[in-house]
């Protein structure tokens, strides 16, 4: 295997890491919400949502790295 | 070795390359998740500006002499679909609770040995003086029915939520 491909693979493969540990924050923060939302505390909804958001907005411009690099791997 | 069906030999299609996700697909099925919990954070969102502040109807429930100390009578407030289970723990102690177990909404009943409240689907178990989770799956109190005696007559007049 290339250096540079190899290379490739583990930022690919850190990438993917950082989006599964997103992902796992926006599950509990949606738990958490509907707990609240559901104990009558409806304060916590709209910084909630924008914190998912922004946290979905991060997942793809991660996804968007993957697949940057995925395709230079592939042209070379 | 068990061979594959004569009509997979036929189709030049690989299963071994059909089940494999690479990478970047397992990315995409990540970043749609991603979406899907933000979407569902949207919509509480929607669901808490849209629901209104609610306006609870005063609501003769009992008389007081009707319930014995131990004793428990089943009503129904605000509406007919909310069941709701009033106590009588002590000479003067009343207490009324949503019948609903805060976990998955199975009906709880009164056990007067313990003083408490009990759901028989996953064993939450509330007490009966505040509504407070005592064990089990549950993470929020029982909503607290609140009362206004008049007389010998008990009315229910709102409901507490309770701390989360």
């Amino acid at each position: 295997m290339e250096p540079s491909h190899k290379r490739g693979l583990t930022a690919i493969d850190g990438a993917l890491a950082l989006i599964a540990i997103l992902l796992i924050i926006q599950m509990w923060l949606l738990t958490a919400t509907l707990e609240s939302f559901l104990a009558g505390h409806r304060e916590a909804a709209l910084p909630s949502a924008i914190a998912s958001g922004v946290l979905a907005l991060a997942c793809l411009g991660l996804y968007l790295f993957v697949r940057g690099v995925d395709r230079e791997e592939r042209k070379r | 070795m068990k061979r594959d069906p004569l009509w997979r030999e036929e189709l030049s299609i690989f299963s071994a390359d059909e089940k494999y996700v690479n990478r970047r697909q397992f990315a995409k099925f990540l970043v749609l998740t991603s979406a899907g919990m933000f979407v569902g954070n949207l919509w509480i969102l929607v669901k808490s500006w849209l629901t209104k502040t609610p306006v609870y109807p005063l609501r003769s429930i009992a008389k007081l002499g009707e319930i014995p100390v131990g004793g428990s009578k089943l009503f129904n407030y605000p509406t007919a679909a909310d069941p709701c289970i009033l106590v009588r723990t002590g000479e003067t102690e009343l207490a009324a609770f949503s019948q609903k177990c805060t976990h998955l909404s199975c009906a709880v009943y009164y056990k007067h040995e313990g003083n408490r409240f009990e759901c028989p689907c996953h064993e939450g178990y509330f007490a009966a003086k505040d509504g407070r989770v005592l064990q089990g799956p549950p993470q929020r109190p029982l909503p607290r029915i609140l009362l206004q005696q008049k007389g010998d007559e008990l009315f229910a007049v709102g409901i507490d939520l309770g701390e989360a």
